[in-house]
C-alpha cells in the first residue's frame, strides 16, 4: 500500500505487575496499517488486549515498544492527532445533545454558535433530528451510539479509533446502525479502525479484518474482504461471505482466551 | 400534595402538644402550649424581626465565606495527590472542633462584633461544602477525560467541562447540609459573643424563664433553616436541570 494512513509497528505493552503479581504482557509485537479512507475492524474475544491497543494508538497509553505514526501528523504528539469512541458513549449529562457533538468544534476554537450551527447539519443524517435541545438521558441507546459517533466525527480526525462502538445495543437496533454507519462511511469516507467481538459485523462493515487473539495480544491474521461496495445486509447470505467467515472464526476458535479455557 | 403532608404532620403534632399541656396540667415554665408560643410570637413581633435581620446577616454572609473557602480546598484537593494528602488530615480536624470551645476563642481574638459569629458559621459550614465536592470531582468518568484530551482540551477545558459539572449534584448535597448547619452556627455565636441576634433573645429569655418566648425564638429559627434548605434546594433545581430530568426518568423506570 502506497504510504498508509497507520502504521504500527512492533508495538508491545508490559503493564508492570503489582506488588504481589507479575509482569503482564498484554500485547506482542502488533503490526498493522491501514490506508487513507480504509474501513479496517480488528476482530478479537474480550481480554486480547483491543482496548489496550487503541489506546496505544490514540497516544493515552505508551508502547513498551515498537512505533505509531499517522501521516499528516508526523512530529506531533499522537494524543490529538486521532479520534477515539469508546465503548460507552460517556455523553456529559449537563449538555444538550447538541452541544455534546459540537464539543470537538468548540475545542478547536469556534464559538459555540459557529459550533452549534455547523454540528446541526448532520443530525438529520445522523438521526438525531429535533433532539438538538434534549439532555442525553432522553435518548434512546441507538441515539446515544449515533450522537457519540457524530462527536467523534466532528473532533477533527481524520483517522477515527472506534471500540465496540454497538456491543452495548440489542440485536435489531445494531443491525440497523451497522446499515446505517456503512451510508455515513461511504458518504464521508473517514479512515476508521473498528473493534467488534462479532466476526459478522467486521466481515459486514470492513475493506480488511484483522484477528487478534490474545493473552498475549497479537494479530493471528489479516484478510482483506473483497465484497462490492456499497454493502447491504443481504450480503450477508453471499457464500463468499460464509468462506470469510469459516477463515476468520478459525484462530479464534482455536485460542484459548475465546473458548473461556484460561 | 407534597406541602399538605408534613403540613398534617404538623397539625398532629400541634394537636397533640396542646392537648398534653392541657391534660396534664404541666406548669408553662416547663412546656408552655402551642397557643402560648403563637400569642408569644405575636407579642415579641418586632423584637423577632430585628434579632432575625441580625442573625440572618451573620448566616447568609458566613455561609458564602465558606462555600468560597470549600470549593478552593476542594479543588486544590482535587488537584494532586500531595494536596491531598497534605490537606485531608486538617479538612477532617477542622470539623472536630467542638464549637463551645472555640466560639469563645473566636471572640477573644477578634472581639465582640460580626467577625467570630462569621468565623463559626464559616467553620461549620466549610466542612460539607469542602467534602462533598471533592467526592463530586472524584465522580468525573475518566474515560470521559480521556476522550476530551484527544481533542487537545487543556487541563482547564477539561476542568471547567467533565469535572466542574460532575462534581455539582454532590456538592449541592453538601450546599444543602451547609445551610442546615449554618443557622446552628450562628446561634451559637450568639451565645458566647453578641448582644443581639436570635441566639442572644434565647439566652435572654432562659434568664428570665420566659419559656414560651423562648420557644417562639425556637420555632422562628426552624422557619429561617427550613427556608435557607429550600432556597437552596430551589438554586439546585435551576442550576442542574439535566440532572432532574434524569432523575425524574429513573424513578418513572
Amino acid at each position: 500500500m502506497t504510504s498508509p494512513k497507520l502504521s504500527v509497528r512492533g508495538v508491545s505493552k508490559v503493564f508492570e505487575g503489582a506488588s504481589d503479581g507479575d509482569d503482564v504482557l498484554a500485547l506482542a509485537e502488533v503490526d498493522l496499517h491501514i490506508g487513507e479512507g480504509e474501513f479496517v475492524s480488528i476482530v478479537g474475544p474480550s481480554g486480547c488486549g483491543k482496548s489496550t491497543l487503541f489506546n496505544i494508538i490514540a497516544g493515552l497509553l505508551e508502547p513498551t515498544t515498537g512505533t505509531v505514526s499517522v501521516a499528516g501528523h508526523d512530529g506531533e504528539p499522537l494524543l490529538g492527532s486521532v479520534g477515539l469512541m469508546p465503548q460507552r458513549d460517556l455523553l456529559m449529562p449537563w449538555q444538550s445533545v447538541l452541544d455534546n457533538t459540537s464539543v470537538g468544534l468548540r475545542l478547536r476554537g469556534r464559538s459555540r454558535r459557529a459550533a452549534r450551527r455547523e454540528a446541526l447539519a448532520y443530525f438529520d443524517e445522523f438521526g438525531l433530528k429535533g433532539f438538538e435541545n434534549r439532555w442525553p438521558s432522553e435518548l434512546s441507546g441507538g441515539m446515544r451510539q449515533r450522537a457519540a459517533l457524530l462527536r467523534t466525527f466532528l473532533g477533527g480526525h481524520d483517522l477515527l479509533l472506534l471500540d465496540e462502538p454497538f456491543g452495548a445495543l440489542d440485536a435489531l437496533t445494531r443491525r440497523a446502525m451497522q446499515s446505517w454507519l456503512l451510508g455515513v462511511w461511504g458518504a464521508h469516507r473517514r479512515t476508521i479502525l473498528f473493534i467488534t467481538h462479532d466476526v459478522d459485523e467486521a466481515i459486514l462493515l470492513s475493506d480488511r479484518v484483522y484477528v487478534m487473539t490474545g493473552r498475549p495480544g497479537g494479530i493471528a491474521l489479516e484478510e482483506r474482504i473483497d465484497l462490492a461496495r456499497p454493502r447491504e445486509h443481504a450480503v450477508e447470505l453471499d457464500a463468499r461471505f460464509t468462506a470469510y467467515k469459516h477463515r476468520l472464526i478459525a484462530p479464534l476458535d482455536s485460542s484459548p482466551v475465546a473458548a473461556g479455557k484460561d | 400534595m407534597s406541602v399538605l403532608l408534613p403540613v398534617a404532620v404538623a397539625v398532629i403534632v400541634l394537636v397533640a402538644w396542646q392537648t398534653y399541656v392541657s391534660v396534664s396540667g404541666i406548669s408553662s415554665l416547663s412546656l408552655p402550649s402551642p397557643a402560648e408560643v403563637g400569642a408569644s410570637i405575636i407579642a415579641n413581633a418586632e423584637l423577632l424581626v430585628t434579632n432575625s435581620w441580625t442573625t440572618l446577616q451573620a448566616v447568609f454572609i458566613g455561609y458564602l465565606i465558606a462555600v468560597v473557602f470549600g470549593v478552593v480546598t476542594a479543588a486544590i484537593i482535587h488537584s494532586s495527590r500531595r494536596a491531598e494528602q497534605a490537606l485531608t488530615p486538617w479538612l477532617i480536624v477542622s470539623q472536630m472542633i467542638p464549637l463551645p470551645a472555640i466560639a469563645p476563642l473566636f471572640v477573644l481574638w477578634t472581639g465582640f462584633d460580626l467577625r467570630p459569629r462569621l468565623m463559626l458559621i464559616a467553620l461549620v459550614c466549610f466542612f460539607p461544602i469542602a467534602v462533598n465536592m471533592v467526592d463530586g470531582l472524584r465522580t468525573a468518568d475518566p474515560a470521559l477525560l480521556n476522550v476530551l484530551r484527544t481533542m487537545r482540551a487543556s487541563r482547564w477545558q477539561r476542568f471547567r467541562m467533565a469535572q466542574l459539572p460532575a462534581a455539582l449534584p454532590l456538592t449541592f448535597s453538601g450546599l444543602r447540609i451547609a445551610a442546615a448547619f449554618a443557622v446552628l452556627g450562628a446561634v451559637f455565636g450568639e451565645w458566647v459573643g453578641s448582644n443581639s441576634g436570635l441566639g442572644y433573645l434565647i439566652i435572654a429569655f432562659n434568664s428570665q424563664l420566659r419559656t414560651a418566648d423562648m420557644l417562639g425564638v425556637v420555632v422562628i429559627l426552624s422557619a429561617i433553616g427550613i427556608a435557607l434548605y429550600g432556597l437552596v434546594t430551589l438554586i439546585e433545581r435551576i442550576a442542574l436541570p439535566w440532572y432532574h430530568v434524569e432523575r425524574r426518568r429513573e424513578r418513572k423506570k
